[in-house]
C-alpha cells in the first residue's frame, strides 16, 4: 500500500497524468471527422482510421521522396485524405443512404480491406519513419512533454472551435446541421442533399488528414496501423455520444487518461483493456453516450 | 429433384472425398474450410437475426487458447479443456450479452460494444505474454508421434478430416434446427420490433441470450479445432478485430439468411485467397526501380471490392441471390404455362 501511494504522488505519475491529458488532443482530433461525418449522414465509417492511415503515407512520400517542406506535404496529405472522404461517399455511401444502418457499417468495412490491400499492394509491409522528430519540452529535470503531442493538443482544440463556428455560423454550417436532423423534410426544401453529404465527406476526409499529418511525426506507417487505434477511435466516439462534438472531445480525455493510467501501473495492454472494459460498462448505464444531452 | 437424393449425393462425397486420391494440400484446404464453414455457420444463427456480432473473435480466442493452456500448463487433456473453454466462451456470452439485451442495446451499438469486446480479449492475450505468448503466438505441445484421442492431436490429415466433417455437419443440424424452432420466430419477431413482440409475450432477453450463447459456443468450438489442427493460433489468427470483421464479410458474402450460405461464404473467400497467392505469389513485382508492386495485398484488395459490391448490389449474398433468381424464374415459367 505504502508503494502504492508513492507510486500516485512521484513526479513521473504527474508526467503520466499530463501525457495522458496530451495523448487525449490525439485521440479528440482523430475522432472528429468520424464524428462529424456520423453527426450528419449518420453512417459509422469503419474505414475512417485506414484514409488516415492513406493520409500518412502521402505525407510520408510527399516529405521523403518528394523534397517537400512537412508542412507543404502535410496539406497534400490534407487534400488525398479530403478527396478519399469524397469517393467514400461517392461510391459506396451514396448508394446505400436507404439501406439498413448495419450493411452501411459493413460496406464501410469492406472499403477497410480495399485501403489495406490497396496500401500493401502500393507500399508493401514495411515500416516507414518520416524521420522528423520536434523535441521534446522539458518541464523539469524529470518531465519532458513531446512537441508533437503538445502541437496536436492545441490543434485538436482550435479545429473544434473553428468547426463549432463554421457549423452554427455560417450558411453552409446551418444547412448541416439542419439536414442531420431531417433528410426528407430538407429534399422537399429543395435542398441538395447529395452535395451537402458530398461536402460533409471531404471535411470528414479533411480531418482525417490533418489527424494523420500529426501521427505521422509520431509513429511509424504501414499497411495495419489503422487497426491499432481505429477501434479506439470509434470507442471515442461512441461515447461521446456519436454525433456530439464537444462530448467526443470530453470522452477523448477520459479514454487517454484511463489508458495512460492504466499503462503506468501495468502494461500498456492492461490500459487499453481498462479503457475498454470501461467503455463496454458505461454503454449499460447510459448507451446514447457518456455525455449525451438527454432529448 | 427429390431433395432426399441430393442430400445422400452430397454426403457420400464428402464421406469418398479422402480416398479419392486428393493431394495433402487440397486435402488440407478442405478441413481448413470446414472449420471456418463451422464457425461462420455459428456466427450466422445469431447474425441472421439482426443479431450483428463483431465481436466472435474473442470468442474464437477463448476456445482456442483456454483449451491450449490447460494443455501445456496443467496437462489437461483437450477431451476435458474443450468443454472447459466452450463454458468460459458461453460465460463470456451471458456476461456481455445480458446486460446489452436488458438495456436495449441493437443495431451498430451492439456491434460497437461486441467490437470493444474482440479488442479486449485481444488485448489480454498481448498483455499476459509470459503464459501466451502475446502476438508472437502460442504452440499446444505434441505429445509424440502418431494420433493420440486424449491429446486431440493427429498428423495424419485423412482422420481430423473426418473429425472436420462430423463437426460440420453438427453445426449445419444445429443451424437446422434453430430455422425449425419457436425461437425463430420469436427472434424474428424481436428484430422487427422489440417492444411489440415483448407486448404479446416474447421474452426479449431470454430469447437472444440463448441465440448468443449458442452462436458463443459453436465459434469457440470452431477456435479450438482450428487451434488442434494447425497447432499454432495468435491473437491475429483467431481474433481481434480483423478475424471478427472476416466472419461477418463471409458470411455476407455466401448468405446469411440460407443454410449453406456460410459454407460457400468459407469456400469463395478462402478459395479466392489461396488462388490469388499461388496464380500471382507474394513477391514483389517492379515495373520500374521505384515503383515495386507487393502482390500479397492483392487478395485483400479484392475481398474489400466483392464485399462492397455485394452489400450495395446483393445483400443476401450468393446463395440467397441465386434462390430468389431461381423462384423468380420458376414463377415466370408457371405464368407461361
Amino acid at each position: 500500500m505504502a508503494e502504492f501511494t508513492e507510486a500516485l504522488f512521484s513526479i513521473f505519475f504527474i508526467e503520466t497524468l499530463i501525457n495522458g491529458l496530451l495523448l487525449g488532443g490525439v485521440l479528440a482530433l482523430l475522432s472528429l471527422g468520424l464524428n462529424l461525418v456520423f453527426g450528419v449522414i449518420d453512417v459509422v465509417w469503419i474505414c475512417y482510421a485506414e484514409i488516415i492511415m492513406l493520409g500518412m503515407y502521402t505525407i510520408y512520400f510527399l516529405y521523403v521522396d518528394g523534397g517537400m517542406p512537412i508542412y507543404v506535404a502535410a496539406a497534400g496529405g490534407v487534400g488525398v485524405t479530403a478527396v478519399l472522404g469524397w469517393l467514400t461517399h461517392r461510391l459506396v455511401i451514396g448508394y446505400l443512404l436507404d439501406a439498413a444502418p448495419i450493411n452501411q457499417l459493413l460496406a464501410t468495412g469492406g472499403l477497410l480491406f480495399f485501403f489495406q490491400g490497396a496500401a500493401m499492394v502500393a507500399f508493401g509491409i514495411e515500416f516507414r519513419n518520416l524521420g522528423v522528430s520536434l523535441g521534446s519540452l522539458a518541464l523539469s529535470e524529470d518531465i519532458y512533454l513531446s512537441w508533437t503531442r503538445l502541437l496536436s493538443f492545441a490543434i485538436a482544440g482550435g479545429v473544434v472551435v473553428l468547426l463549432f463556428q463554421f457549423l452554427s455560423r455560417s450558411y453552409l454550417g446551418a444547412a448541416i446541421r439542419a439536414i442531420s436532423q431531417d433528410r426528407e423534410i430538407m429534399t422537399l426544401m429543395g435542398v441538395n442533399t447529395t452535395k451537402l453529404y458530398l461536402l460533409t465527406s471531404a471535411i470528414g476526409g479533411a480531418l482525417a488528414g490533418l489527424a494523420a499529418a500529426l501521427l505521422a511525426l509520431q509513429y511509424d506507417v504501414h499497411p495495419f496501423i489503422g487497426l491499432s487505434f481505429g477501434p479506439i477511435t470509434f470507442i471515442v466516439c461512441v461515447m461521446g455520444g456519436l454525433g456530439n462534438m464537444v462530448g467526443g472531445f470530453l470522452a477523448a480525455f477520459v479514454f487517454s487518461e484511463l489508458i495512460t493510467i492504466g499503462g503506468y501501473f501495468a502494461a500498456l495492454e492492461w490500459g487499453y483493456v481498462l479503457a475498454f472494459g470501461f467503455f463496454i460498462a458505461a454503454m449499460f448505464i447510459r448507451p446514447e453516450g457518456l455525455f449525451a444531452r438527454k432529448s | 429433384m427429390n431433395s432426399k437424393l441430393t442430400v445422400a449425393i452430397i454426403a457420400a462425397v464428402l464421406l469418398a472425398l479422402p480416398f479419392l486420391g486428393i493431394g495433402p494440400y487440397p486435402l488440407h484446404l478442405v478441413i481448413i474450410i470446414l472449420i471456418w464453414s463451422f464457425a461462420y455457420t455459428g456466427w450466422s444463427i445469431m447474425g441472421r437475426f439482426g443479431l450483428v456480432s463483431l465481436g466472435h473473435g474473442a470468442f474464437m480466442s477463448v476456445g482456442g487458447y483456454v483449451t491450449a493452456l490447460l494443455w501445456n500448463e496443467i496437462g489437461l487433456s483437450p477431451l476435458i479443456g474443450i468443454p472447459i473453454s466452450l463454458a468460459c466462451a458461453a460465460g463470456l456470452a451471458v456476461l456481455i450479452g445480458y446486460p446489452c439485451f436488458r438495456f436495449r442495446i441493437i443495431g451498430h451499438y451492439f456491434a460497437l460494444v461486441t467490437l470493444a469486446l474482440s479488442e479486449v480479449v485481444r488485448q489480454v492475450i498481448i498483455a499476459t505474454r509470459d503464459t501466451t505468448g502475446g502476438s508472437l503466438g502460442y504452440t499446444p505441445e505434441r505429445f509424440g508421434d502418431g494420433w493420440s484421442i486424449t491429446a486431440f492431436q493427429t498428423d495424419d490429415r485423412m482422420i481430423f478430416y473426418f473429425v472436420a466433417l462430423v463437426v460440420w455437419m453438427g453445426g449445419i443440424v444445429i443451424w437446422r434446427l434453430v430455422d425449425q424452432s419457436m425461437a425463430r420466430y420469436a427472434l424474428e419477431a424481436i428484430w422487427e420490433d422489440e417492444e411489440a413482440s415483448a407486448s404479446v409475450g416474447v421474452q426479449v432477453t431470454k430469447e437472444k441470450l440463448k441465440v448468443t450463447v449458442l452462436s458463443a459456443v459453436m465459434t469457440a468450438f470452431a477456435g479450438a479445432m482450428y487451434c488442434q489442427y494447425q497447432m499454432f493460433i495468435s491473437p491475429d489468427t483467431v481474433g481481434g478485430v480483423g478475424v471478427s470483421l472476416q466472419i461477418v464479410f463471409a458470411v455476407v458474402v455466401g448468405g446469411i439468411y440460407n443454410l449453406l450460405g456460410p459454407t460457400i461464404g468459407a469456400v469463395i473467400t478462402i478459395l479466392l485467397a489461396e488462388v490469388l497467392r499461388i496464380s500471382i505469389g507474394t513477391e514483389s513485382i517492379c515495373i520500374t526501380d521505384k515503383i515495386c508492386l507487393n502482390a500479397a495485398g492483392v487478395p485483400l484488395l479484392i475481398y474489400g471490392i466483392m464485399l462492397i459490391v455485394f452489400i450495395i448490389f446483393l445483400p443476401k449474398g450468393i446463395v440467397g441471390g441465386c434462390i430468389d433468381w431461381w423462384r423468380a424464374q420458376s414463377r415466370k415459367e408457371a405464368e407461361q404455362n
